[in-house]
């Protein structure tokens, strides 16, 4: 069995990561949709956008690995390390749910994503804004598929609508943590490295607000509960997730295809 | 659709990719979808996820006129012994290279 790594928690690092985890973790609930979809074609749009997240990822966790100057790649960074040492925000970490909880879910996380990956194309690091020239291209498919079928579904039939409704009270209370600033993002922001993840937030919910107006929901109540995976501390579902991503590189150490 | 009042299956959609620039949209397959929006973005996941395309055209295939295959041996058969329709028969002049 293969040991844990040790991060070293540098800002710079951990503000990667906690771009990089959120689309590695994302990607690992969207391909658990992989022939279960409720028709072939959305399984292999889901698929697809499980694998446009995973080569953001390792995109992402290469670069932080080299910037941590450990000598991680972006391998040891996906599967060796600790719980805590993951820094996704806890949105994407929830279970796979149904698909109107799902195509929520990536409507939310996909329209932080682009405006994210917009303001990332800016970045003072080249290797972070060249990274961001092929995200946002995907980002903003991702965002269009969801928002398209969160509009069908709240406007479809009392069960599709009845789904998106449970999805959206379920789901809502976990989008203020991608809003939260700390000492990483402001430091980040100083380095001209990306944006504070505060500054997301009201061009966020005025794209969220339009989709919404859309599709006759409302934006819910802000809740005083906050999710905290990017400082680390995750949900309970965490912990399956990593066990089930972290199987075979802990048993077969290097194990490759 | 009109023939039938109550529609438990989405359409059935023509997908027609077109490769690069000033080619052809070809046909690559068929998808069912709600509409053309839904058709087209499929259309995209389904048929182009190995930079098979640059535009993705998309019909409702019950919107296809097609010949009766019936007629094959009537349509497509004389046409056979035709050869002097291909236009292999001409002394093209040198100075056209790329026909």
């Amino acid at each position: 069995m293969t040991q844990s790594i040790q991060l070293k928690r540098e800002p710079a690092v951990q503000y990667l990561l906690r771009v990089g985890d959120t689309a590695l973790i994302l990607a690992q609930r969207l391909a658990e949709w992989c022939g279960h979809a409720p028709v072939l074609e959305e399984d292999i749009a889901l698929a697809n956008m499980a694998l446009d997240l995973v080569g953001q990822s390792r995109a992402l966790l290469t670069h932080a690995g080299k910037l941590e100057g450990a000598g991680h790649d972006e391998d040891q960074l996906a599967f060796l390390r600790d719980e805590r040492d993951y820094f996704n925000a806890t949105i994407a970490e929830l279970p796979r749910g149904d698909f109107a909880f799902t195509v929520l879910r990536n409507l939310i996380v996909a329209t932080w994503a682009r405006l994210l990956w917009e303001r990332l194309l800016d970045s003072s690091d080249a290797e972070v804004s060249a990274i961001a020239g092929k995200a946002v291209k995907e980002a903003r498919y991702h965002q269009q598929h969801a928002a398209d079928w969160v509009v069908r579904l709240a406007d479809g039939t009392a069960e599709s609508r009845h789904r998106i409704d449970a999805a959206l009270t379920a789901v809502w209370r976990f989008t203020a943590e991608l809003f939260d600033s700390d000492a990483v993002d402001a430091a980040a922001h100083a380095a001209g490295l990306g944006p504070r993840f505060a500054d997301l937030r009201e061009p966020w919910l005025a794209e969220m607000t339009a989709v919404f107006e859309e599709a006759g929901l409302s934006i819910p109540k802000d809740s005083a509960f906050r999710s905290t995976g990017t400082r680390g501390v995750h949900s309970e579902h965490m912990g399956f997730i990593l066990a089930e991503m972290q199987h075979l590189q802990r048993a077969y150490p290097g194990g490759v295809w | 659709m009109s023939t039938s009042p109550v529609q438990n299956e989405w359409p059935l959609w023509e997908v027609f990719v077109r490769s690069k620039a000033g080619l052809d949209h070809k046909h690559c397959g068929s998808l069912h979808a709600a509409d053309a929006k839904m058709a087209i973005q499929m259309g995209r996941d389904v048929y182009t996820r190995r930079q098979e395309g640059v535009s993705v055209w998309v019909v409702r295939s019950d919107q296809i006129v097609a010949s009766d295959p019936g007629d094959k041996a009537m349509y497509f058969d004389p046409a056979e012994d035709k050869v002097y329709r291909h236009p292999t028969f001409y002394e093209l002049p040198k100075s056209l290279d790329h026909m």
